[in-house]
């Protein structure tokens, strides 16, 4: 199990592929991932640049409590989560999110949760940069 | 000994503070009135005590560190 905040661009799939490389081989019959990426729109306008704030302290105890709370209602094998701070920019990744487990129920399932979970109660907030100006996100679209 | 008390993100930029201290109050509410000098809390508005969240109806204690923000927009 690991959670990590970056303030730097970094690579999902990588990160994906080189924490599965130091499981177990043929421990894990289903993997399920989530990656969440920063679009050029939102609503009515062109977004060149996003700031993702947070409140340090509570966002890294809150990822590590969301991560053993899937662990404790899934049968997991293990689970990932990694989310961006500061500035960011079109295309660059957010949020990832892997789960690993014997099947599919369990990986897929846990890792709905964890993205809707991140998503409505981990302290992060957006401000969004467009050729009008900057502002913050008012609220994450809902379950879309 | 004073309850430290944090703001973020539009909170944060509506109120013109990130953090200050406040002496002697026992729930977050009073610490909001004490903080803000007794602004209008917004609807949305959401709130821990030592990295948990909590109401404004929940007790604090000295030294206890208490963040108020909006809602949260990650992922």
């Amino acid at each position: 199990m690991a959670t990590h905040i970056l303030d730097e661009d970094f690579q999902p799939y990588q990160w994906l592929s080189e924490f599965a490389q130091q499981m177990p081989a043929g421990r894990d019959g289903a993997s399920a991932s989530f990656i969440g990426t920063m679009r050029d729109y939102n609503e009515d306008a062109t977004v060149r640049s996003m700031t993702l704030e947070h409140y340090p302290a509570m966002t890294l105890r809150y990822l590590e409590k969301l991560a053993t709370q899937a662990k404790t209602d899934w049968p997991l094998n293990d689970c990932l989560i990694v989310h961006r701070v500061g500035k960011i920019f079109p295309g660059e990744a957010i949020v990832l999110i892997g789960c690993w487990s014997a099947h599919r129920r369990a990986a897929l399932d846990a890792c709905n949760w964890l993205i809707e979970e991140l998503k409505y109660k981990a302290p992060f907030w957006k401000k969004e940069s467009s050729g009008q100006g900057e502002r913050w996100v008012v609220s994450n679209t809902d379950g879309l | 000994m004073s309850i430290q008390v944090k703001f973020f993100a539009s909170l944060r930029e509506t109120l013109g503070q990130s953090e200050t201290t406040v002496e002697d109050a026992v729930t977050v509410a009073e610490v909001w009135d004490m903080a803000t000098q007794s602004a209008t809390p917004p609807n949305n508005l959401l709130v821990a005590v030592n990295l948990d969240y909590a109401t404004l109806q929940s007790p604090v204690k000295e030294g206890d560190e208490v963040a108020f923000f909006p809602p949260v927009t990650g992922g």
